[in-house]
């Protein structure tokens, strides 16, 4: 901004003195970051809070019930969450070096990794599917099971299909960001927003596995 | 810093990313070991919830990149969300008394 009179505590007129441009004198973005990653973060905590109060409700209903189930044997059960667990990590390195590459404007390199990115969570969608078939097969359903308390399955089945149904929309987002961008029209900042999201998700899952799975774990 | 360092830096080091990595994988290993300890259930949980939100912690801060904007952006986000979690945990004391009004 060009110089203007400050006055002084006098009122006097001080004639030369100049102010530094203020951000209260608009255009430019609050935080730093654009509208774009600023809603995302927002809607990253709504969902963080929403993951937290079911969470919470399941861990309610679990201290008061008498019986829970605790159905995971080693094999397969632990194993594939574990496995589950660290793909969903893998994951979430390779969406970390897709912003990268897309950070240094290296377009092809940026959609493979988001595209890998993707495939990693297929991969979690695939073995979660198998893990639900096998409890399902076992006789687990929304308000019964033949094990112990009635809301098990509603539990279960509420938490890791919400997550289940992240991840899945998450994959489909991924694969139009892989797309888009590797044809030149997406800017780094979609493809790092797109990672935002993604990181989300592994994190609400690092949350999911020890609360559901670690503490059922059938000995 | 030249223009290339400067958006490399700006980037993120693949070598921090790993570096997380492991240590995510390496807490993960530890919480599965942890499961099968005989310990007791408020220890279990909170050995288990602690780690969780050191892995929550690594993950904001490196991967989504937190550490590294803006502290107003931090500030703006983060409490609120940290007080919203806190304040769900107010039921827990019902469900204690729901646990305890069970017919033995």
């Amino acid at each position: 901004m060009a110089s203007q009179d400050l006055t002084g505590t006098a009122g006097e007129v001080l004639h030369g003195a100049t102010t530094q441009p203020s951000v209260w004198d608009g255009g430019g973005s609050p935080f730093a970051i654009g509208s774009k990653k600023f809603g995302m973060w927002l809607f990253i905590v709504s969902d963080a809070i929403t993951f937290s109060a079911l969470l919470i409700a399941y861990s309610y209903v679990r201290v008061a019930s008498a019986a829970w189930p605790m159905p995971f044997h080693f094999y397969p059960s632990v194993i594939k969450a574990t496995v589950m667990t660290f793909v969903l990590l893998t994951s979430s390195v390779t969406m970390v070096m897709a912003v990268r590459a897309a950070k240094l404007e290296q377009r092809g390199a940026a959609a493979k990794w988001v595209l890998a990115t993707a495939l990693c969570g297929v991969t979690f969608i695939v073995l979660h599917a198998f893990e639900w078939a096998s409890l399902i097969e076992e006789g687990v359903r929304l308000f019964k099971n033949p094990w112990g308390t009635p809301l098990f399955g509603a539990a279960f089945f509420t938490l890791t299909g919400l997550h289940m149904t992240h991840v899945a929309i998450g994959v489909v987002y991924l694969t139009v960001i892989a797309i888009a961008f590797g044809r030149g029209k997406l800017s780094s900042e979609d493809v790092e927003v797109s990672g935002l999201y993604w990181h989300f998700v592994d994190l609400v899952w690092m949350f999911i596995f020890p609360l559901v799975y670690l503490l059922s774990v059938r000995r | 810093m030249s223009e290339a360092q400067e958006h490399a830096h700006e980037a993120g080091s693949k070598k921090l990313f790993l570096y997380v990595w492991f240590w995510l994988l390496g807490l993960t290993g530890i919480e599965v070991f942890l499961a099968y300890e005989q310990l007791g259930v408020k220890l279990m949980l909170t050995l288990l919830m602690g780690l969780s939100i050191i892995k929550a912690t690594l993950i904001i801060s490196y991967f989504m990149h937190l550490r590294y904007e803006r502290r107003s952006l931090v500030l703006t986000l983060m409490p609120a969300m940290i007080f919203v979690i806190g304040m769900l945990f107010v039921f827990f004391p019902d469900s204690l008394r729901l646990l305890h009004m069970r017919p033995q």
